[in-house]
C-alpha cells in the first residue's frame, strides 16, 4: 500500500495541527484565559490522525479525550475547538460542555463524555445501526488503557463480537490511567490480551508512527466493512504530559519519558517525509499554514461572544 | 372495544410501531426466542427476524449503551430490561450519555427503556423495585408509569415517537391484573398529561401505576361513606402534569399522595413541594403521602403486604384526612 505525497501532506498537516492547537491551549490555560481543565493528547497524535485518516467520510468515530486528530480530520475547525476551550457560543456545544468534551454527528463524530469507556457500547450501537440498514459504514471506538478497566469496554467489545459489528477498537495504551500505570490497570501485559477473550483479532502497534496506524486501520475498517467484525488495535505511545495541565505528572520517572520524546510522532515523520523525498517548501507550506489557522482560532474564540445566562435552560429535550 | 390484558397492550403498541415503522427496533435479554421473561415479545422474532428483535448478551449498560449509539443514528430502539432493578448497572449511560446529550449537542436520542417494576409478587429485594424516582431527578428523561391496558398502549406509542430517551416503567402485577377496554384502532396519548380517574370533590388521590386500582378501590369505599375521593393518574412521571395537579387541590383542598416507591426523595416529595408552593392558600390540611417505608422491598408475605400501600391502608389515610 502506497502513499502518496497528497496524503503523506495530509497527515503531517494534521499531526501539526493537532500539536499546535493543543500546545496553544495548553498556554492559554497557563494564561488563565480558558475555563476549566485542560487535555492534550501530546505525543498521541498519530493515533486519532492516522486512524482517522484511513476512515470513508461516513463512517462514525467516537473519540476519547486524547483523540483532537480525528476530529479535525472529520472536520471540526479549529476556531470551533477554541471557542469550545472558552465556553463560546460559537464552540461546538454553545458554551453547554467544555474542553474536549464535544462531537457533531453531522460530521460523524459521537460526542466524548467523562466516564471512560462510555463511548464503546455506544459506538457498537451505531455499527449495529449500519449493520441493520445495511450501510457499507463503520464505527470506530477510541479510548485509552485505563478505560479498559471499566464495564462498558468488556460488555462493548463483546456484544460488537456476538453480533459481528461492523466497528474498529483503538486503544491509545499511552502507559498511565491519570496516576496509576499499566501495572496497576491489568496484571497482563498488554490492553489487547484482554480483548482477545472477545474471539476477534486483536493487534499491537507502533502507536507513534503514523502510517502504521494508518496501514492498520485501513485493513480493519476492510474486514469490518465487508462483514467479518470487529478489530482491535492496541496502539503503543506514552502519555507525555499530565493527565490534565494542572498534573505535574511527577509520579512518571523521567527516563521513561526521554525514551519517548526520542520517539516522538512528528518528528519520526518529518524524517519518513526527507526520506520519501516530500519537497522541504511543501513541508513549510504546512507548518505556515497551521500557524495561522491557531492564531486566527485563537482570535475567533475570544472575539467569540459568550452565551447569555438564560442559555442554560434551553436544550434539555429534543422536540 | 376489545377488553385486553395491561401485558397485551403493550405487547400490541411494540408490535404495530415495528410493522409501521423499521427504524423501530427491539434488545434486550432472552426477548427472542424465548419471547422475554414476561413473554410481551412472545412472536416477534418470527414476524420481524433476529435483526430487529435482538437477544443480548447479559449486560444492561452494554446494550443500552448501543441502543444509545443506534438512536444516534437515527434509529428508533426500545430496550427491554428483564427487570427494573437491574436498570442499575446501565445507570451510567442513562443518566450521563442518553440524559445530556441533546442538552450538550442538540443531537436527539430518540429511544425507550421499558422497565418492568414494582411490587407484591413476592419477589424480594432484586426483582420489585420502583425505580422511577432516580431518573425523574435526572434532567432530559422523560419517565412514563401508566396504570391502564389503554394508557400503556397509547404512551408506549407516544414514547417510541418521542425524540428524547423515555423510561418507560411498565408494573409487573398489572400485566395480568389490570383489563380494561382498548380501541381496536390506531391512537397514542400525549406524554406529559395526568388524567382524572375519577371525579371527587372532597379529597384529592394523586398516585400511578398499580396504585390507582388500590386508590379507585379506596375511594369507592369512601364514597359509601358520603366522601367524594378525585383520582389524579399522573401518567407521566417527568414531565409532571402541574396543572392538573393543582386545579384538582384547588378544588378540594386536601391532597393524599401515594407511591409504592420509599417515601424519602420519592415523587411524592416533589408534588408536595408543588403544592405548598402554588396552592398553599387552597390547602384545608396538611398534604399526606402513603407510601413504602424507607427499607429494601422484603420478600416473605407478611413483611412485603406491611410494605406496600393498598386499598385499605389509603383509606385509612384518606378517612384521617377527611376529619382533618
Amino acid at each position: 500500500m502506497s502513499v502518496g505525497t497528497e496524503d503523506l501532506l495530509k497527515f503531517y498537516y494534521y499531526l501539526l495541527l493537532t500539536r499546535g492547537l493543543e500546545d496553544r491551549v495548553a498556554k492559554l490555560y497557563r494564561q488563565g484565559r480558558i475555563l476549566g481543565g485542560c487535555y492534550v493528547g501530546s505525543g498521541e497524535e498519530a493515533i486519532s490522525v492516522g486512524s482517522a485518516c484511513a476512515l470513508e467520510s461516513r463512517d462514525v468515530i467516537a473519540p476519547s479525550h486524547r483523540d483532537l486528530g480525528a476530529h479535525l480530520v472529520k472536520g471540526v475547525q479549529p476556531k470551533e475547538y477554541m471557542a469550545q476551550y472558552l465556553g463560546r457560543r460559537t464552540g461546538l456545544t454553545r458554551g453547554k460542555d467544555g474542553n474536549v468534551h464535544f462531537g457533531d454527528l453531522s460530521r460523524h463524530i459521537i460526542g466524548f463524555i467523562s466516564p471512560m469507556a462510555d463511548g464503546i457500547p455506544v459506538a457498537a450501537g451505531a455499527a449495529l445501526a449500519f449493520k441493520i440498514r445495511r450501510e457499507p459504514r463503520i464505527a470506530v471506538a477510541y479510548f485509552g488503557d485505563g478505560a479498559s478497566s471499566r464495564g462498558d469496554f468488556h460488555e462493548g467489545l463483546n456484544l460488537a463480537a456476538v453480533l459481528t459489528l461492523p466497528i474498529v477498537f483503538i486503544c491509545h495504551n499511552n502507559q498511565y490511567a491519570y496516576s496509576v500505570p499499566l501495572s496497576r490497570q491489568m496484571a497482563v501485559p498488554h490492553v489487547a490480551d484482554r480483548a482477545k477473550a472477545y474471539g476477534f483479532p486483536t493487534r499491537i502497534i507502533d502507536g507513534n508512527d503514523v502510517l502504521a496506524v494508518y496501514e492498520a486501520t485501513r485493513e480493519a475498517a476492510v474486514r469490518a466493512r465487508s462483514g467479518g467484525g470487529p478489530t482491535f488495535i492496541e496502539c503503543e505511545t506514552m502519555r507525555m504530559r499530565g493527565h490534565a495541565e494542572h498534573d505535574d505528572a511527577s509520579y512518571v520517572p523521567r527516563e521513561l519519558l526521554e525514551e519517548w520524546r526520542r520517539k516522538d510522532p512528528i518528528q519520526r515523520f518529518e524524517r519518513t517525509l526527507r526520506e520519501r523525498e516530500v519537497p522541504e517548501e511543501s513541508m513549510r507550506a504546512v507548518q505556515v499554514r497551521v500557524l495561522k489557522e491557531i492564531e486566527d482560532a485563537v482570535d475567533f474564540a475570544e472575539k467569540s461572544p459568550l452565551p447569555d445566562a438564560h442559555e442554560a435552560l434551553e436544550g434539555v429535550f429534543a422536540t | 372495544m376489545e377488553e385486553i390484558t395491561y401485558l397485551e397492550a403493550i405487547r400490541q403498541a411494540l408490535w404495530e410501531e415495528m410493522d409501521q415503522d423499521e427504524r423501530v427496533f427491539l434488545l434486550g435479554e432472552d426477548i427472542g426466542a424465548y419471547g422475554g421473561a414476561f413473554k410481551i415479545t412472545k412472536g416477534f422474532l418470527e414476524k420481524f427476524g433476529e435483526e430487529r428483535v435482538i437477544d443480548t448478551p447479559l449486560a444492561e449498560s452494554g446494550f443500552v449503551g448501543a441502543a444509545i449509539g443506534a438512536a444516534l443514528m437515527g434509529m428508533r430502539p426500545v430496550v427491554e430490561m428483564q427487570f427494573a432493578d437491574f436498570i442499575s448497572c446501565a445507570f451510567d449511560q442513562i443518566v450521563n450519555m442518553a440524559a445530556k446529550h441533546h442538552y450538550r449537542l442538540r443531537e436527539p436520542v430518540p429511544m425507550v427503556i421499558r422497565a418492568p417494576y414494582g411490587g407484591r409478587l413476592h419477589a424480594g429485594p432484586f426483582h420489585s423495585q420502583c425505580p422511577e424516582a432516580w431518573f425523574v431527578h435526572s434532567p432530559g428523561l422523560k419517565v412514563v408509569a401508566p396504570s391502564t391496558p389503554y394508557d400503556a398502549k397509547g404512551l408506549l406509542k407516544a414514547s417510541i415517537r418521542d425524540p428524547n430517551p423515555v423510561i418507560y416503567c411498565e408494573h409487573k402485577y398489572l400485566y395480568r391484573h389490570a383489563k380494561g377496554e382498548v380501541p381496536s384502532g390506531e391512537y397514542v396519548l400525549p406524554l406529559g398529561e395526568a388524567e382524572v380517574k375519577r371525579q371527587g370533590s372532597d379529597i384529592t388521590l394523586i398516585t400511578y401505576g398499580a396504585m390507582v386500582q388500590q386508590g379507585l378501590e379506596a375511594a369507592d369505599q369512601m364514597s359509601a361513606q358520603g366522601i367524594e375521593v378525585e383520582l389524579v393518574d399522573l401518567r407521566t412521571l417527568y414531565p409532571l402534569d402541574t396543572e392538573t395537579i393543582l386545579a384538582s387541590v384547588k378544588k378540594t383542598g386536601k391532597t393524599l399522595i401515594v407511591h409504592e416507591a420509599p417515601q424519602v426523595c420519592g415523587i411524592g416529595a416533589e408534588i408536595a413541594a408543588v403544592i405548598a408552593q402554588e396552592a398553599f392558600r387552597h390547602l384545608d390540611a396538611p398534604v399526606m403521602r402513603l407510601t413504602a417505608p424507607h427499607t429494601p422491598v422484603p420478600f416473605s408475605s407478611p413483611l412485603e403486604d406491611f410494605y406496600l400501600p393498598n386499598a385499605a391502608k389509603i383509606a385509612s389515610k384518606l378517612k384521617d384526612l377527611a376529619s382533618y
